[in-house]
């Protein structure tokens, strides 16, 4: 700061290009989202009549965003969404923690090829396992265990069909390991920094290890299992590839893999496009505005240690 | 359960008398507390090697064989290496897909990437308004590329886009349709893709960038090196970690690429990709289990390089 209020009172050229330049850079960099917020704003009538690229003559209106949203039935698919993310954002953290805490906080011989295993598989492309996991969800049976029905959509609790395959549970299940292996690998990074002392105290004290993993190392871990609890939601509700494959059923998709059907069914032009577009990107945008820092923290956690 | 750990913690007497015996510090767990540890690690790896390891080992096994998904498979399916020769020589859309994955990828490392660490470099630096042009170009990030190619549809669509009505081409005879034609349409992609990959990348280098010693700097100033010279000879070196990190994460996304060109058109005319040939062959259209893991297999193979490098970094930095 001060470096820099000392700075300010000479105007360098090479300041004024660099600015120049970012300042170009950025409006390149949001023109395409300002575009698809003025097109969503736009009544297709308006638009047929002066062209894209014209002043709105009637005004702005959300006479859009409003055809998308009942029209296509949006809230069901955020409902969708939530059932699959929720449960598993919280079942990968308790279970990436618990690998992170067995592996950081005690020597085993193997934890170096634990952690390996899990942070392997995270770096797979989806597509290699996807066919015989395909199988797998085929020739799985799960119990039916009644359902959740609020109008027109049901949630089965487990399976109406007595397969892994086109539940909710199948693409939380597939999240939940696939997401695992990258939340351990953070956070196995993260409680390397919290000193052995304190579980080896408490062990001496006569705690038991759940109790120590949870009363002792969780909370010193919060700042970690929050920045992960933002990433991994913001990569459960982007994610299109396994509800696409691991689903058949359109209602039942969550809402970024069911724009693929609504394109063709309800956004037949692109003013309606752009307005279902950026409500399916609400979400992430809250998670820009609210939680940026833990999202950075998130991915950076990830990659500059360990 | 025990009693009340934090304040025995804080006077702890035990942890000074615990230090020389290191080695043998497992011998206080009981028997109890090493099933429960067990349990910890074992229920998530079991899931871990009967959702992840498994099909990927599946997938190799089943690329030796014709299996269709009917019934079971059996001995009687193993075929050799047919499906790879196939693959190789008689099926039209391998070497397509497999060069606009190179294409991919060398888009990302020579253009985005770049673009990224460029970006990073800048905006790490004492600059009015950075933390405004951070945002900015952080932005796409948090989406989806599934709404990400939506938005870039409304750039890129041949007589309703942004582009075409802004440069007139929107006439029959000057028409250029950014995603249709298969000349193009691989780069109006990766045009879109990028715009959320430098974003991406430039986090990342610049929480890298952040933690380079100061001094360096300093030092490279005052022996009167340029900003050019400072960054590659002294920045880039002491940044060998966080290159690495940028290197894998840019090739194995290039290997992921499926959701925007599936948007686009289903990964067809100019859009084909490995991933999407893997689920075209063995799940939607046909049922061709054996020949679209022969596919998987080769995306495993080329997938293997970034996994070992960063394993091994990983490796490194543990031991």
């Amino acid at each position: 700061m001060s470096a820099a209020a000392v700075r300010a009172p000479r105007i360098r050229p090479a300041r004024v290009v660099l600015h120049g330049f970012l300042i170009a850079m950025a409006a390149l960099w949001i023109f395409p989202l300002f575009w698809a917020i003025y097109s969503s704003l736009r009544p297709i009538s308006d638009t047929i009549q002066h062209g894209y690229l014209s002043w709105p003559s009637n005004g702005l209106s959300l006479i859009n965003y409003q055809t998308v949203w009942s029209q296509a039935e949006l809230p069901y698919y955020y409902l969708n969404t939530l059932v699959i993310a929720v449960p598993a954002v919280v079942l990968t953290l308790l279970l990436a923690s618990m690998v992170a805490f067995a592996c950081t906080q005690f020597s085993w011989r193997f934890n170096l090829a634990t952690l390996m295993i899990f942070t392997a598989g995270n770096l797979l492309p989806p597509q290699v396992i996807i066919v015989p996991l395909y199988r797998i969800y085929l020739a799985t049976p799960i119990p039916v265990l009644g359902e959740i029905d609020i109008g027109k959509f049901a949630f089965p609790i487990f399976s109406d069909r007595g397969l892994l395959y086109d539940q909710y549970i199948g693409i939380m299940l597939i999240h939940i390991v696939f997401q695992t292996g990258f939340a351990t690998f953070v956070l196995s990074n993260y409680m390397k920094t919290i000193s052995k002392e304190i579980t080896e105290s408490a062990i001496v004290d006569g705690a038991h290890v759940l109790r120590i993993w949870w009363n002792i190392v969780l909370p010193l871990c919060r700042p970690a299992l929050a920045a992960m609890a933002t990433l991994l939601f913001t990569f459960i509700y982007n994610d299109f590839f396994w509800a696409l494959i691991l689903m058949s059923t359109g209602s039942k998709r969550p809402i970024t893999s069911a724009l693929n059907n609504l394109q063709g069914e309800f956004f037949v032009n692109n003013n309606l496009i752009a307005a279902g577009a950026l409500l399916v990107a609400i979400p992430p945008i809250l998670v820009y505005i609210f939680l940026q820092k833990q999202f950075i923290a998130g991915l950076t956690l990830g990659s500059t240690k360990g | 359960m025990a009693t009340s750990i934090t304040p025995a913690r804080e006077d702890s007497p035990e942890a000074g008398e615990l230090a020389p015996t290191r080695r043998g510090r497992y011998n206080v767990l009981t028997r109890y507390d090493r099933r429960v540890l067990m349990l910890m690690v074992g229920i998530p790896l079991l899931l871990e090697i009967i959702f992840i390891w498994w099909p990927t080992l599946s997938s190799i096994l089943l690329s030796f064989t014709n299996y269709d998904g009917v019934g079971d498979v059996g001995p009687q399916n193993f075929v050799g290496l047919k499906n790879y020769q196939f693959m190789f020589s008689g099926y039209t859309l391998f070497w397509p897909a497999f060069f606009h994955n190179v294409i991919w990828l060398a888009w990302l490392a020579f253009i985005a990437t770049p673009i990224g660490i460029f970006f990073a470099v800048l905006l790490d630096r004492e600059l009015s308004g950075t933390a405004f042009y951070q945002s900015v170009f952080f932005l796409p990030v948090v989406l989806s590329l599934v709404i990400v190619g939506f938005i870039w549809e409304l750039q890129f669509s041949p007589t309703e886009g942004f582009i075409n009505n802004a440069f007139g081409l929107t006439k029959a005879n000057n028409i250029i349709d950014w995603l249709g034609n298969p000349r193009i349409n691989l780069f109006a992609i990766l045009i879109a893709a990028s715009w959320r990959h430098v974003g991406y990348i430039m986090v990342i280098y610049l929480s890298g960038l952040k933690s380079v010693d100061p001094t360096l700097r300093e030092a490279a100033k005052v022996d009167g090196a340029n900003e050019f010279r400072t960054f590659f000879r002294v920045i880039f070196p002491v940044m060998a970690p966080i290159n690495t990190v940028v290197a894998v994460i840019t090739t194995i996304e290039a290997l992921r690429a499926f959701d925007i060109a599936f948007i686009v058109n289903q990964g067809k005319n100019g859009l084909e990709l490995l991933s999407i040939l893997i689920t075209n062959n063995s799940i939607s259209e046909a049922s061709l289990v054996g020949f679209g893991s022969a596919i998987a297999v080769i995306l495993l193979v080329i997938s293997l390089g970034p996994i070992i490098v960063f394993l091994s970094r990983v490796m490194r930095t543990t031991s």
